[in-house]
């Protein structure tokens, strides 16, 4: 095992100092060191972006890149994307346009959606399924996927309705009332 | 909970999901993301080599490393029996050879697991495993179904003598006659080539025993299969076994099984005295999760000149691969209950022989023989057509079962249950003009570009299943496949609903709950569902063939009504009302006439809970348990219609649109059937143009990670636009279908038929998949000097 290495970094906000092993993935450190289980893996390959986060606000697969890389850097995950009083437009679109089954490509399918977003605001379906290209999904056929990427793009454009608390999207009750109907 | 919201019906509203809130907050909890105290880490040392005898393995390196724990082997490890194989046809002989969870003398396919490293830590034990020295001697290796039942080919297993594994047909009427009835016969080699599950969750487990219990955790859509099989080979009394499936990161039918890793880490855990976890890698997942379909068919359909269908047989060679595991052999014969379509044909016949090769063994992948079976008849129909010069919807309606005999009986003696499949073609018909399509086809020809339409009108056979029919003295497996569930009503009127079906994406949290909501008269929010975990409600039997709603969801309907009849007993009691006089109304235990006269579920659990005035001789507490057997299956089926776009120069093909009218009888949840359907047609998308699980003659994989196994991304498809019509089904009290498996079963034929459509004027007439571009490419160079451009 090589020597171990200290890197810095800051992770949702909050600054963490560790030591690692020079080849620690940064989807290992988040998971394993950070317990921070929300984003995955599917592949060796970087080819289904399930492990996908924003690093210096720019989507990245923590599978192919190195934590010490990481070093000085902020990284944004799928826990650290709701602000504090509402889910994220993104989030919330995949809710409300049924964007995921099974949910284990979801964290990284909404943080490569997210990404994309704040590059280009009002994408069209075509712009969106290009953006998506490196995150696979087997459960949706990408169908509602595309359709709450655009509904969000639209969302962030201020004509719906206000945007779920995360806290209370677990009290399903009021929640579920807002979706009927889709 | 208003009363406003209670008194609306939930079932068939298109309700958000409940998981996921969980799911989009990166809050899930699938097997990876569990971590025990002690826990060891496993990576498996699996065989380089298609066939071989094992000489030696040599685990002294990998010992050496830093926080390696053991190392073993398949001779270290004792089983009271091998992996299980659960079909045991009447009458007919299978050779199911020995599977063991670390290979034992021999390994039979690259992937095939000789020895498994135990660590602390999980990137040390994957070095060590390196380290661990195998010692192969190569045996002949046999890769091809059909060289492999050539004489003096090399034997899968010697043991055996022989590779075929078993023969068995079904069949009604005589097809030699029918096809001599016949003025055109179609005979086509319909090619089914081997796909990959491939959810993007990888398997994991954790076994954890300690002080002579276990806990397993699997991503997995049978724990309760898995629990039985844990006891059976590990020899331990089944009530120290409890099995949880987590979150599960899809499935597919690739997490249907009994896999060496889990009872191996069960072991490993008993041995040890610690916890253990193993997580697949993408890599293992494509070679060693089992694969699906890998069928070749050689199908004759014959047709009088008025377009009437008199016979249709199709001889399937199935390549098992390397060994039987769970449902290998009886997979191409699920297919073979709806050989005849939805068509009324007056001789069916269906032959298969399962064949052993030096790879992967095959079992369910989504559909599960369906998606082959519907692939032969719509190819074929569409083949037909052509040869008959006639429109091949008027093909179909010529000899669809019309919709006024259901219960209609089929040459195979199979009941379809219900059926409108002239009406779903007349709903495809309201979305898509197929001669404006073809209009279409006339301007863009002129840029290169040829579109074709193609069809398919499908019916399934799901709803898994009535005992008695698939049990050992039917079909012959080796189990029943009821389903149960328990509601629970709390004291405070929430409730609580126990099934033993176990979902991977598929929601049953939600659409359980709206049809719970309803029988009890609250509102969805407030009943929760508690699934894949063997030690908190009744023994189930998982989630597959799409029949968790039509068999799982009848059993928590009957619960449900169970919890209801008693509910009514005490609010009559406590109002002074006759019991059949209560109904469930605007949100309460009502008296029928007088709607303000009534008892909430919560003030009905409150009753029952205190029990201070419960009607004489009622046993106190609100809760119900249903086991539910379905008298038949349920067949769902509709009609889907594909365009396409090809490029002549590229051979690249474009979906121009999709078109889906499906019937799976009244919906419960609008949203999860469509989403259902979304995916199923993307999978079978898959298979057509992107995914082939290809071996080269040495028994090499030759797609083995994500980048040479190409699934669908968004770019690759088009938004889908789908439709449905209701037909009840008379099998269950909710009428229920499946749409789970639907949309893959339908598709392959509607995008094969709509390419060849495509390049008919070029003089291409008949193509197999896959459609990569090199193929769609050579079929149009060399159409007209061959078969057709057939590959």
């Amino acid at each position: 095992m090589a020597p171990h290495v200290e890197i810095s970094l800051t992770v949702n906000g909050e600054r963490h100092t560790s030591e690692v092993e020079p080849r620690l993935l940064l989807v290992h450190y988040l998971r394993e060191h950070l317990g921070l289980t929300g984003t995955h893996v599917g592949c060796d390959t970087s080819s289904c972006g399930a492990c996908t986060v924003h690093l210096d606000g720019e989507a990245v697969k923590s599978c192919t890149i190195l934590a010490v890389q990481c070093d000085g850097g902020a990284v944004t995950t799928i826990e650290g994307l709701a602000r504090e009083d509402a889910l994220h437009p993104v989030q919330e679109a995949f809710w409300e346009n049924h964007g995921l089954q099974c949910g284990y490509c979801t964290p990284g399918m909404i943080m490569a959606a997210a990404d994309l977003l704040k590059r280009v605001p009002a994408p069209s379906e075509g712009e969106v399924r290009e953006a998506l290209a490196g995150n696979l999904c087997r459960c949706t056929g990408y169908h509602n996927i595309v359709k709450a990427v655009m509904a969000a793009a639209e969302a962030d454009h201020g004509d719906v309705r206000p945007p779920t608390p995360p806290d209370a999207a677990y009290e399903t009750g009021e929640a579920l009332k807002g979706g009927i109907g889709a | 909970m208003t009363t406003e919201t209670a008194q609306e019906r939930w079932v068939g509203r298109a309700l958000k999901r409940k998981e996921d809130p969980r799911l989009i907050t990166g809050k899930g909890k699938y097997v990876d993301d569990i971590r025990l105290p002690g826990m060891l880490y496993a990576a498996l040392v699996r065989s380089t080599e298609a066939h071989a005898r094992i000489v030696s393995v040599d685990a002294s390196g990998a010992l050496k490393r830093e926080g390696v724990v053991a190392v073993l082997t398949g001779e270290d490890l004792q089983f009271e029996s091998g992996l299980p194989m659960a079909w045991v046809p009447p009458g007919v002989e299978v050779n199911a050879p020995d599977h063991w969870p670390l290979a034992r003398g021999e390994v039979n396919h690259v992937g095939d697991p000789v020895a498994v490293v135990l660590g602390d830590d999980r990137y040390a034990v994957v070095d060590a495993a390196e380290d661990v020295i195998v010692e192969l001697d190569p045996l002949p290796v046999v890769t091809d179904i059909r060289a492999a039942m050539e004489e003096g080919s090399p034997l899968v297993h010697e043991q055996l003598g022989t590779n075929v594994s078993h023969r068995w047909s079904l069949g009604g009427g005589d097809v030699e006659a029918g096809l001599a009835q016949a003025d055109v016969v179609v005979e086509r080699e319909v090619v089914n080539h081997r796909i990959a599950g491939a959810p993007i969750e990888p398997r994991g487990v954790i076994a954890d025993y300690r002080a002579g219990n276990l806990v397993l955790y699997s991503s997995t859509q049978v724990p309760h299969f898995l629990k039985l099989f844990l006891s059976l080979m590990l020899g331990m009394s089944e009530e120290r076994i409890r099995v949880i499936a987590p979150e599960v990161g899809g499935g597919f039918g690739s997490k249907l099984q009994i896999y060496g890793e889990e009872i191996l880490l069960a072991a490993v855990s008993r041995r040890l005295g610690r916890p253990v976890k193993w997580i697949e890698t993408r890599s293992e997942n494509l070679a060693v999760s089992h694969h699906g379909r890998d069928q070749i068919a050689h199908v004759r359909m014959g047709a009088t000149r008025d377009g009437k269908i008199t016979a249709l047989h199709a001889e399937i060679t199935a390549d098992m691969g390397a060994y039987l595991m769970l449902l290998t052999p009886v997979i191409p014969s699920l297919g073979a209950f709806v050989m005849s379509g939805c068509y009324a044909i007056p001789n069916v016949q269906t032959d298969i022989v399962g064949v052993f090769t030096n790879k992967m063994a095959t079992d369910a992948i989504r559909g599960a023989g369906r998606p082959e079976a519907t692939h032969m008849i719509e190819i074929c129909l569409e083949q037909l057509a052509a040869e008959l010069g006639m429109d091949p919807l008027e093909l179909r309606r010529r000899n669809f079962i019309p919709a006024d005999s259901f219960p209609a009986t089929t040459t195979l003696g199979i009941v379809y249950d219900s059926g409108n499949y002239e009406g779903t073609l007349d709903k495809l018909l309201e979305h898509i003009d197929p001669a404006q399509v073809r209009a279409e086809a006339q301007g863009l020809r002129e840029r290169g570009i040829y579109r074709g339409i193609g069809f398919s009108t499908y019916t399934e056979i799901c709803g898994l299943a009535p005992s008695r029919v698939v049990g050992p003295g039917g079909v012959g497996l080796q189990t029943g496949l009821w389903e149960s569930a328990l509601v629970r009503v709390d004291l405070t009127g929430a409730v609580t609903v126990y099934t033993g079906t176990s979902p991977h994406g598929q929601g049953h949290e939600t659409g359980f709950a709206q049809i719970v909501a309803d029988k009890l008269g609250v509102t969805p929010d407030t009943v929760r569902l508690i699934h894949g975990d063997t030690e908190t409600g009744p023994v189930g039997k998982g989630t597959y063939g799409s029949r968790t709603l039509a068999v799982g969801g009848e059993a928590i309907a009957k619960a449900a009504d169970k919890v209801a009849a008693k509910a009514a007993q005490i609010v009559a009691h406590a109002l002074e009302a006759a019991p059949e006089d209560i109904e469930v109304s605007g949100g309460k235990f009502a008296v029928k006439g007088a709607p303000s006269k009534g008892m909430t579920l919560a003030e009905v659990a409150g009753a029952a809970y205190i029990a201070a005035d419960l009607p004489p001789g009622m046993e106190p507490g609100l809760e119900e348990t249903a086991f539910y057997d379905p008298e038949n299956f349920v067949f769902p089926f509709g009609a889907h219609a594909a365009v396409v776009d090809v490029d002549v120069e590229t051979g690249k093909v474009k979906i121009a649109r999709y078109v889906a009218v499906d019937d799976c009888g009244p919906a419960i949840n609008p949203l999860l059937i469509d989403g259902q359907v979304h995916g199923g047609i993307v999978f079978a998308v898959g298979q057509v143009f992107f995914e082939h699980v290809r071996y080269d003659e040495a028994g090499q994989l030759l797609a083995g990670n994500f980048v040479t196994y190409g699934l669908p991304s968004a770019p690759d498809v088009p938004t889908f636009e789908t439709d449905r019509t209701e037909t009840p089904s008379p099998t269950n009290s909710l009428g229920v279908k499946g749409i789970g498996e639907a949309g893959t079963i339908a598709a392959s034929a509607a995008l094969v038929n709509a390419v060849i459509d495509a390049l008919r004027p070029l003089g291409v007439t008949y193509l197999n998949m896959p459609l990569a571009p090199e193929r769609v490419w050579s079929a149009i160079a060399h159409a007209g000097t061959d078969n057709g451009g057939a590959a």
